[in-house]
């Protein structure tokens, strides 16, 4: 149906993880904020996992562009 | 239970419904006749079928309740997934799907009319209609109670909200953006929960440390240490594990009427396969589903166990919201773990995911009822087809948008009735879901048995139907203080759990429909030629030949892999 759905998701998940990672990175500092999460970034580290998942699904994208 | 959310939660939730709604928006051009926009023109990968076809039945409600049991249960409620649903997917996939796929039917109910005759066609067709309707009504409900408890926002709104985008994205995308959309809801639904698991492990421990805490919380209750963490181990008397029920009640109600009726013959689900691309695509769809369909507990009942150590540990500060009775709402269990566990960012993922999973159960229930609406009930008895293919399809094209406004209006009032007349609303979706277990009965019949004919599978729908209804009109679980839950004609006999009950109203349907299907069948005579029902029974259609696909393409070699796989988490967690 002419659209590859990974293309959307990879989009997707590229921009949050970009988002989360940065608001990782900024809220560092915070030390109540992360109690909840046993002092664990939990933010940065959703952030790059969800940016690499974005970036593979977005490269399976590029590569099946190429071999058409 | 109301959470602060932050900015940041809600621009993860905006992006996220700005992609679903672009989804819809990207595939309108798509949508030039009813073919694009009923069935997504058969042209979907089998991974993405697969995912979908899955994601339709991770809704919302699922994945709350699923959560719920896990600290009911703990590692017992595996069993809805390794015994009650993967042997069925397995099932369809092989055997019913080149039939379901194979015959060019559009729907189960259309399955129906081709094997056996236009009455049973109509009997499903409006059942399923109906309850489609009223499904997704009830978890637009759910979904706006929800918001409005935990989010604090207004009821009205947020139904009113929910409704317009799952009509915004299945009226401009149809059944091809309810298909990418639940692709999409999949991976945010996994990757939202994420972590959640990992912190809740985390916080106990890992999976020794849970095993542990939950050994004395089941000494406590008066079982083997071990009970809330074993999945077959104590299933040798009912009383001896949290779920009350022996092996072989699970083995027989779970793993197969109740799974069977559910995933082999549920148009909702059936139809992500059927939108597939081709025939070995078709049948690879349920059990490309399956691979991820069996790691799900991991993902939804380990933390719900969490909970139940965490429950039971007065250090811990956790408790479920409680009822008017002063029982906890083991519902709320993930968003008690959400609210537990997660800072602002990371709790908008949380949030956002469930709302997917929500929106999945909508989305999925009006894109099944405008296909057997528009094909099943408007072509077949107000405006058949005429000689103009090209104007039929983009009539039915009007049609099929016209009745995904409808289905939704009707969604939205179904949604209201719940409000007012909850209980009432329950018991309809109970009595519509006695539907399966006799359909299972007459399309297996009908697909591996030629001799069966359409009066007696009609006899045989209506009658399991009846049965059903009977039986739950005249058994109530323990303890019920609601007609809902049965024993609305008199209790003549009262089962120990509820799971009991519907796995015995599931098995009286059943049985019934078979035994009256097969005796009419053989007192009628047979009125469609063997030549008719080619592709439509398996004693009849020519052998699917796969010597052309490479071998991890096969559907033999996805099932033995599927199978390979629940045995060895079997083993592991016996």
């Amino acid at each position: 149906m002419g659209l590859d759905i990974k293309y959307p998701i990879g989009l997707m998940f590229t921009l949050m993880g970009i988002i989360l990672t940065i608001y990782g990175l900024a809220t560092m500092s915070d030390v109540t904020m992360y109690q909840k999460s046993f002092n664990i970034n939990i933010n940065l580290w959703s952030g790059i996992g969800m940016l690499i998942f974005g970036l593979i699904m977005l490269a399976l994208v590029k590569k099946k562009k190429k071999e058409e | 239970m109301t959470f602060q959310l932050a900015w940041i939660d809600y621009l993860v939730m905006i992006i996220y419904f700005a992609f679903v709604l672009g989804i819809g928006w990207a595939l309108k051009k798509f949508m030039k006749g009813a073919n694009a926009f009923l069935e997504a023109g058969r042209s979907m990968p089998a991974w993405v079928a697969g995912l979908a076809f899955i994601s339709t039945n991770l809704g919302a409600l699922e994945v709350m309740g699923m959560a719920g049991s896990g600290a009911k249960y703990g590692m017992l409620t595996t069993h809805f997934y390794w015994v009650g649903a993967i042997p069925a997917m397995v099932f369809l996939a092989l055997f019913m799907m080149p039939f379901y796929y194979g015959s060019k039917a559009r729907s189960v109910p259309e399955y129906l009319k081709l094997r056996y005759d236009e009455k049973t066609r109509g009997l499903n067709a409006i059942l399923f209609a109906v309850m489609t309707v009223l499904s997704s009504g009830i978890s637009m409900y759910a979904l706006a109670i929800l918001m409005e408890k935990v989010l604090g926002w207004n009821f009205h709104i947020s139904l009113i909200l929910s409704a317009v985008i799952v009509l915004a994205y299945t009226y401009l995308g149809g059944l091809s953006s309810a298909i990418y959309n639940e692709v999409l809801q999949f991976f945010i639904i996994v990757i939202g929960l994420l972590p959640v698991v990992f912190l809740s492990l985390h916080h106990v421990g890992g999976w020794s440390g849970l095993k542990e805490s939950l050994g004395n919380v089941a000494t406590s209750n008066g079982f083997a240490p071990d009970a809330y963490t074993s999945m077959w181990k104590y299933t040798g008397t009912a009383t001896g594990n949290p779920l009350g029920v022996e092996w072989y009640g699970i083995l027989a109600g779970l793993g197969f009427v109740l799974s069977f009726g559910y995933w082999c013959t549920n148009f909702l689900i059936v139809q992500r396969a059927m939108a597939a691309e081709s025939t070995v695509a078709a049948r690879n769809t349920p059990l490309i589903g399956a691979i991820p369909k069996m790691f799900v507990p991991f993902l939804i009942i380990v933390p719900g166990m969490v909970a139940l150590a965490l429950m039971n540990d007065p250090s811990a500060n956790f408790a479920l919201p409680k009822n008017e009775a002063g029982q906890p709402i083991y519902d709320y269990t993930i968003i008690a773990l959400l609210k537990q566990y997660l800072p602002a960012g990371v709790l908008g993922l949380g949030i956002t995911a469930l709302l997917a999973s929500f929106m999945s159960g909508m989305a999925g229930n009006i894109s099944a009822f405008n296909t057997v609406w528009t094909y099943d009930i408007y072509q077949s008895y107000i405006r058949p087809a005429s000689n103009d293919k090209e104007a039929d399809e983009k009539h039915y094209l009007k049609v099929g948008r016209l009745a995904t406004i409808f289905g939704v209006l009707v969604s939205i009032a179904a949604a209201y009735l719940a409000s007012m007349f909850g209980n009432i609303m329950d018991f309809l979706q109970t009595i519509f879901s006695m539907i399966n277990a006799p359909l299972f009965a007459v399309i297996f019949l009908g697909m591996f048995w030629k001799r069966a004919t359409g009066h007696a599978a009609f006899t045989g729908l209506l009658a399991g139907f009846l049965i059903a209804l009977l039986h739950h009109g005249l058994t109530a679980p323990a303890g019920a203080n609601t007609l809902v839950k049965g024993g609305w004609i008199t209790v003549l006999h009262v089962y120990p759990v509820e799971m009991a009950q519907n796995f015995w109203t599931a098995i009286f349907a059943f049985s019934t429909s078979a035994i009256i299907t097969v005796v009419l069948s053989l007192l009628t005579p047979k009125v469609k030629t063997d030549e008719e029902l080619v592709g439509l029974v398996y004693s009849l259609t020519p052998k699917l030949k796969e010597e052309n696909v490479p071998w991890y393409k096969r559907s033999s070699s996805l099932a033995i892999l599927v199978i390979l796989l629940v045995i060895i988490l079997t083993i592991l967690f016996w």
